[in-house]
């Protein structure tokens, strides 16, 4: 119904101001002369506060408010107007503008990723992304959820490419567009099979199929095909591969901005799918298939694997690839348990692991600017050349490892509680992995510490003060801030976590 | 006269999908294992017509399958970008040399 469709589009608000942002950007860009960057910023960050400020509403209109709108399908059920993908909205426009604030670049030479030239491109089809990001949070339609996907993948391998003259670049871009590639064809093929064992597309419908159909081994084909699709998203192993050498060609602010946002975009695909098509959470699992066991073993390969591959690291970015591996593996516990803690934990962990991991890469990238340099030797001596980089730099590590009281180790904290809460055998070894796992992980965020506050810089003209501009300054309180308050007073967040965890039928 | 119906169809996509797999598991040439992917998009495309003919009707499947064949398309300029940018720095687009990441 058309009618329907055009009335419709008042559920979608948040998408349509980021479509208008995305063209402002491109007039504005093609319009004059010079350089653009800072007004290209300017836009894109209007387009992402609008954006979000809208999903928020959203959010609370769900949730109740002044005049209540219940969860329900759009676009003949292609989309969820639902607070879990308003409350992810949020989250993909807070993060996204933060990695705007920290793109734009510096009047000198050098800097920030979008220099001068190509700066509408970059903030335009960053939008893009974002705009992908916005419609997988939504996406409860196998057709829906490819496409998304793609606009995010497609989009991303431009970007992992961006700086056309840097051969790490290019390098980065082709791994990006081989894995990408491949795996999103082994998804597609899932999909066929799941669209023929069950007849359709909507994930509703193909939840009410499940609980009929005598097709098991074309389900489960299906299912690890789709398996394989989020997998590559979310750099679990082995669909990992892709992720080290991505991170550390691409320029910073896009390797900050893959390790967050289309990470957590494809856990929120990945937890609609499973609730909705799969029933994964109900209390009698359709076809009693061995998803806790997928996902335990998931979880614990993965993050043994990341945390390993990190050990011998000798550029900081490419060590925070690997731990960006170990972390999908912690959240995928929560995956495994699959019930409402096991879920709740994993989009607290999420948004703890957005804040501490953009910060990291805001680090690593103020350093880099000024050393010319992402290997450790680079941060010998941070700690007096720059003592409020390197303490911030610090208080990340901290959190990424899960050392109280940061806010990590609130996110680990949880994750274990739903684990031993669902009790068992398999639960209590997937802890005890993940508990010495966190171990090893201290080994190698120690090692950028003890360069930090131990060292001194191997050359000594090196030895001078790290300047830090103000805007990265601004944009670092703004990370470390909720990396450290949520570790103490983290009830309101994890409560509102809570109540996205609502998803339309 | 042979009768052809579903399970041939999955079969000849089944099939596909392998090459496409071998494809991109023994190449070592860029474009080549570009091409690995294209044989799987389509081996998926197969299948969503086949089965939205004999098992569910009406067309959402053969819709699935144009998005399959355009987002193919759009994928394949891309890639192709890439390794035309890839060549112009290291003169080569065996994917096993271009590896200077990494170290």
């Amino acid at each position: 119904m058309p009618a329907q469709s055009v009335a419709d589009l008042r559920f979608i608000y948040p998408e349509l101001v980021l479509a208008g942002a995305i063209f402002a950007i491109l007039f504005f860009d093609l319009a004059g002369r010079g350089d653009r960057s800072r007004g290209c910023a300017t836009i894109a960050l209007a387009g992402l506060v609008g954006a979000g400020v809208l999903a928020a509403r959203d959010f609370l209109l769900c949730r109740g408010a002044h005049p209540a709108i219940e969860p329900h399908a759009i676009f003949s059920g292609l989309l969820a107007f639902d607070p879990f993908a308003a409350g992810m909205k949020v989250f993909f426009a807070m993060a996204c503008a933060l990695i705007v604030v920290f793109s734009i670049p510096t009047e000198e030479a050098g800097g920030g990723s979008a220099k001068g030239r190509g700066a509408g491109e970059f903030y335009g089809l960053f939008l893009c992304i974002v705009l992908g990001l916005y419609l997988m949070a939504g996406a409860r339609n196998l057709l829906m959820l490819y496409l998304s996907l793609e606009l995010v993948s497609v989009i991303s391998f431009v970007m992992a490419g961006f700086r056309t003259e840097d051969h790490k670049s290019g390098e980065a871009a082709l791994k990006y567009v081989i894995f990408g590639g491949a795996s999103s064809g082994v998804m597609l093929y899932g999909m066929s099979w799941l669209f023929g064992a069950t007849g359709s597309l909507d994930l509703g419908e193909i939840a009410a199929a499940l609980a009929t159909t005598d097709s098991k081994a074309a389900v489960f084909v299906g299912v690890l095909g789709v398996l394989a699709g989020f997998g590559y998203k979310i750099s679990a192993v082995p669909f990992h591969m892709w992720a080290p050498d991505v991170y550390e060609g691409a320029p910073t602010a896009i390797t900050a901005f893959l390790s967050v946002g289309p990470k957590a975009a494809g856990f929120a695909m990945m937890l609609r799918f499973f609730t909705q098509a799969l029933g994964a959470n109900a209390e009698v699992v359709p076809l009693d298939l061995p998803w806790p066991l997928v996902g335990g073993i998931l979880a614990a390969v993965t993050m043994t694997v990341g945390n390993l591959t990190a050990l011998g690291q000798n550029n900081v970015k490419r060590m925070l690839a690997y731990s960006s591996v170990a972390h999908a593996g912690y959240i995928l516990m929560g995956f495994s348990v699959f019930d409402d803690l096991g879920m709740r934990s994993m989009l607290f962990y999420i948004t703890v692991y957005c804040f501490m991991n953009l910060g990291a890469f805001l680090v690593v990238m103020a350093v880099a600017e000024r050393t010319g340099s992402e290997r450790i030797e680079a941060f010998r001596g941070l700690g007096r050349r720059a003592p409020l980089l390197a303490a911030a730099m610090a208080i990340f590590l901290f959190s990424l490892t899960g050392l109280p009281p940061m806010a990590g180790f609130i996110g680990k904290f949880y994750l274990f509680v739903a684990l031993l809460e669902k009790g068992g055998t398999g639960y209590a070894l997937l802890a005890v992995i993940g508990a010495l796992n966190s171990v090893v992980a201290l080994f190698y965020y120690a090692r950028v510490l003890k360069a930090m506050y131990l060292r001194n810089a191997a050359e000594p003209e090196a030895e001078g003060p790290v300047p830090v501009r103000p805007l990265y300054g601004a944009t670092l309180a703004a990370l470390v801030v909720p990396t450290v308050v949520l570790g103490l007073y983290w009830m309101p967040v994890f409560a509102l976590v809570g109540e996205s965890l609502n998803f339309a039928r | 006269m042979l009768d052809v119906g579903l399970t041939h169809y999955l079969t000849v996509a089944a099939i596909l999908f392998g090459f496409g797999f071998l494809t991109l598991m023994t190449r070592r040439n860029a474009v080549g294992i570009l091409l690995g992917v294209e044989l799987i998009l389509n081996a998926a495309g197969l299948n969503f017509v086949a089965f939205s003919h004999y098992v569910t009707g009406g067309v959402a499947g053969q819709v699935f399958t144009v998005f399959i064949i355009i987002l193919a398309a759009s994928e394949a300029a891309i890639g192709l970008a890439v390794v035309l940018q890839v060549y112009k720095h290291y003169r080569t687009i065996d994917a096993g040399m271009v590896s200077r990441l990494r170290q």
